[in-house]
């Protein structure tokens, strides 16, 4: 079966709409430290936009606030033609945007396949219904095998790969995917990179912040730079390798 | 770990162990075996001393299933349930002395309750960590003193109700038996745990027990957390304010400690804790246990100062910490689970296969 709102815009959109997510002068202050500093960028419906920077840039602030878990300082951002600045975080999800996290954070009690039902809930009610979402992920992420077991008590790897179908079965928009593919082996990021791609190409747009630049070269369509809170380059990636300035605040001088 | 790849998950309801086939009755041939067993109770067990720790350990189960949907599924312990039973216990015990029966009068008392947790609720439910746990205490408290000075709730006094004609109605009976009591507390008790499982099994179970376990990822997939904390307090509130209308009209008489003590609220936890937090049956094995022992040591063992039920439930929490973390109900779950397979490796495992998952601990 397919898995609804990913291709419920059919595909594509046109006109204004071809930006799922818009960020404007996007500003985050924890009291004299600016965390993520005028910030724009815009992204199109379907591709994959990878946010990268040295630690401390602001990557994950920004992401926290186009996922409503934190109130910008100021600026505005638009998701799917909205204005969704300043939404609280369920309501943002409701909305279309799905997100795993860096620290991973899997309902530990639960089984796999409970996480996924209770994530699938968001758009039906009835357990029957959630639960056929559920198995529909957990089938396309492989994840069959280890259904039943407890969510809590499982690998690195394996609840990464949970999370991701969690913020799947939410059936979203737009995919934030927090470090997905770092700290695995080779294999497990060779998989994982995989369903990412696989992800995409149902239609679901995604912005990933993510360290491992092999990974990034390969899997995104466009780059945006963070270092310090401000944004130092946008474009595609084979750009992004001879920039100046991403050099420099990589490397240092 | 035995999972079996491929097969087909039979249930997700009830816990991690989906059991397939003809095992599934086993969970019917249980809960008819423990209706027998808990209706029987007081035909069997004729002794003043039986019938009473019969009605109190109810009492208890259905206070501790109310407290037991937060703090058990929900995860925001409380420390103030007291409120709700001394809630239940004062609603009821001025409506009914205005003339109402004691059976309409549960509708306001579960009322007033649910209010009072979705006031402490509001506040508290803004900020993440301990603070509705500290604001349970400090409201419970703050609670004690100021009925303590209502002279229209009788002060330090409390209030006595009028006594009445024998009949469910009026929900008085005669005390030379408790049976009448007992039956009563049961049906309520029987009600509770249904509304708990309706609760419980379905899309608003999983988001309470998201909560539970990560607010954050719950609100990450469109959990309105807020809202679902709110709706839990309100409920367990409403429910354990039941166990206090019961106990006023068991009673006939509430006054500020025995409505609205901290060791109330203590015991209430102690027992959902025991019984097993997150368990549907937890409140009703640590009621019947704790007070057991509570009854006993206090008749039997009796000192001033009762320091030896103190002693017991002490040395039965660190056990149970120790080897069971879920509880007798969790010890309860293992046992039964063992006993499944066991029967099924018996019978060829073929037939009746049993697809264990997870952890076995």
């Amino acid at each position: 079966m397919t898995l609804g709102a990913a291709v419920r815009d059919g595909g594509m959109g046109v006109g204004p709409n071809m930006n799922v997510l818009e960020v404007e002068g996007l500003t985050r202050r924890f009291g004299g430290l600016v965390a993520v500093n005028q910030v724009s960028f815009a992204v199109q419906r379907g591709a994959i936009l990878g946010l990268i920077g040295p630690n401390g840039a602001g990557k994950s602030t920004l992401f926290s606030m186009i996922a409503g878990e934190q109130r910008p300082s100021g600026g505005r951002i638009r998701f799917d033609g909205r204005d969704v600045t300043g939404w609280t975080a369920h309501r943002a999800a409701a909305a279309g945007v799905g997100r795993t996290f860096q620290l991973m954070r899997v309902f530990g009690s639960m089984t796999v396949l409970e996480n996924l039902v209770t994530a699938a809930h968001l758009r039906h009610r009835s357990t029957r219904a959630a639960r056929r979402v559920a198995e529909a992920v957990c089938a396309e992420l492989d994840l069959g095998g280890i259904a039943h077991h407890q969510a809590g008590k499982l690998t690195a790897a394996s609840k990464k790969r949970l999370e991701m179908g969690r913020a799947l079965a939410t059936e979203p928009t737009l995919l934030l995917l927090d470090e997905v593919l770092s700290g695995l082996t080779p294999t497990e990021s060779r998989e994982a990179t995989q369903i990412v791609r696989a992800i995409n190409d149902r239609g679901i747009t995604i912005v990933m912040v993510e360290h491992v630049m092999e990974v990034v070269m390969s899997l995104c369509h466009h780059l945006v730079v963070l270092d310090f809170g401000e944004k130092i380059f946008e474009g595609t990636p084979e750009v992004a390798v001879r920039d100046p300035a991403v050099l420099e605040a990589y490397l240092g001088t | 770990m035995a999972t079996l790849e491929g097969q087909a998950p039979a249930s997700l309801g009830a816990g991690p162990v989906p059991v397939t086939g003809p095992l599934r009755y086993r969970r019917w041939v249980f809960l008819i075996a423990l209706a027998v067993l808990l209706v029987a109770y007081p035909r069997v067990f004729v002794s003043g001393f039986a019938q009473n720790v019969g009605v109190n350990a109810l009492t208890f189960a259905v206070a501790a299933t109310g407290w037991n949907l937060l703090g058990g599924f929900t995860g925001q312990i409380s420390f103030g349930h007291a409120m709700f039973f001394g809630a239940g216990m004062y609603t009821t015990a001025v409506f009914v002395m205005a003339g109402m029966s004691p059976w309409i009068s549960m509708l306001p008392a579960a009322a007033v309750a649910a209010t009072l947790g979705v006031l402490i609720g509001l506040p508290c439910f803004r900020l993440r960590g301990h603070y509705f746990s500290i604001a349970t205490i400090a409201v419970g408290v703050i609670l004690l003193t100021v009925v303590t000075d209502r002279t229209w709730l009788g002060g330090p006094e409390g209030l006595t109700l009028p006594i009445k004609d024998e009949t469910l109605w009026n929900l008085q009976f005669s005390l030379r038996d408790l049976t009448e009591y007992y039956y009563v507390i049961l049906a309520i008790f029987a009600v509770v745990t249904g509304l708990s499982f309706l609760f419980v099994r379905g899309r608003a179970g999983r988001y309470v027990r998201a909560i539970r376990d990560d607010d954050r990822a719950a609100a990450a997939v469109g959990v309105p957390v807020r809202r679902y904390k709110l709706i839990a307090v309100a409920l367990s509130g409403g429910i354990t304010a039941l166990a206090g209308s019961f106990q006023v009209m068991h009673a006939l008489f509430v006054d500020p400690p025995s409505a609205l003590d901290l060791s109330l609220s203590i015991q209430i936890a102690l027992i959902a804790v025991f019984g097993g937090a997150g368990s549907l049956w937890g409140p009703l094995l640590g009621g019947w246990s704790i007070i057991f022992v509570q009854s006993y040591s206090s008749v039997h063992w009796q000192t001033p100062g009762r320091p030896v039920d103190l002693l017991i439930y002490g040395a039965l929490i660190t056990i149970v910490a120790v080897v069971e973390p879920s509880g007798l109900a969790g010890l309860f779950r293992r046992g039964w689970r063992n006993g499944e397979r066991w029967l099924a490796t018996r019978r060829g495992g073929g037939v009746h296969r049993v697809t264990v998952t997870g952890d076995r601990r």
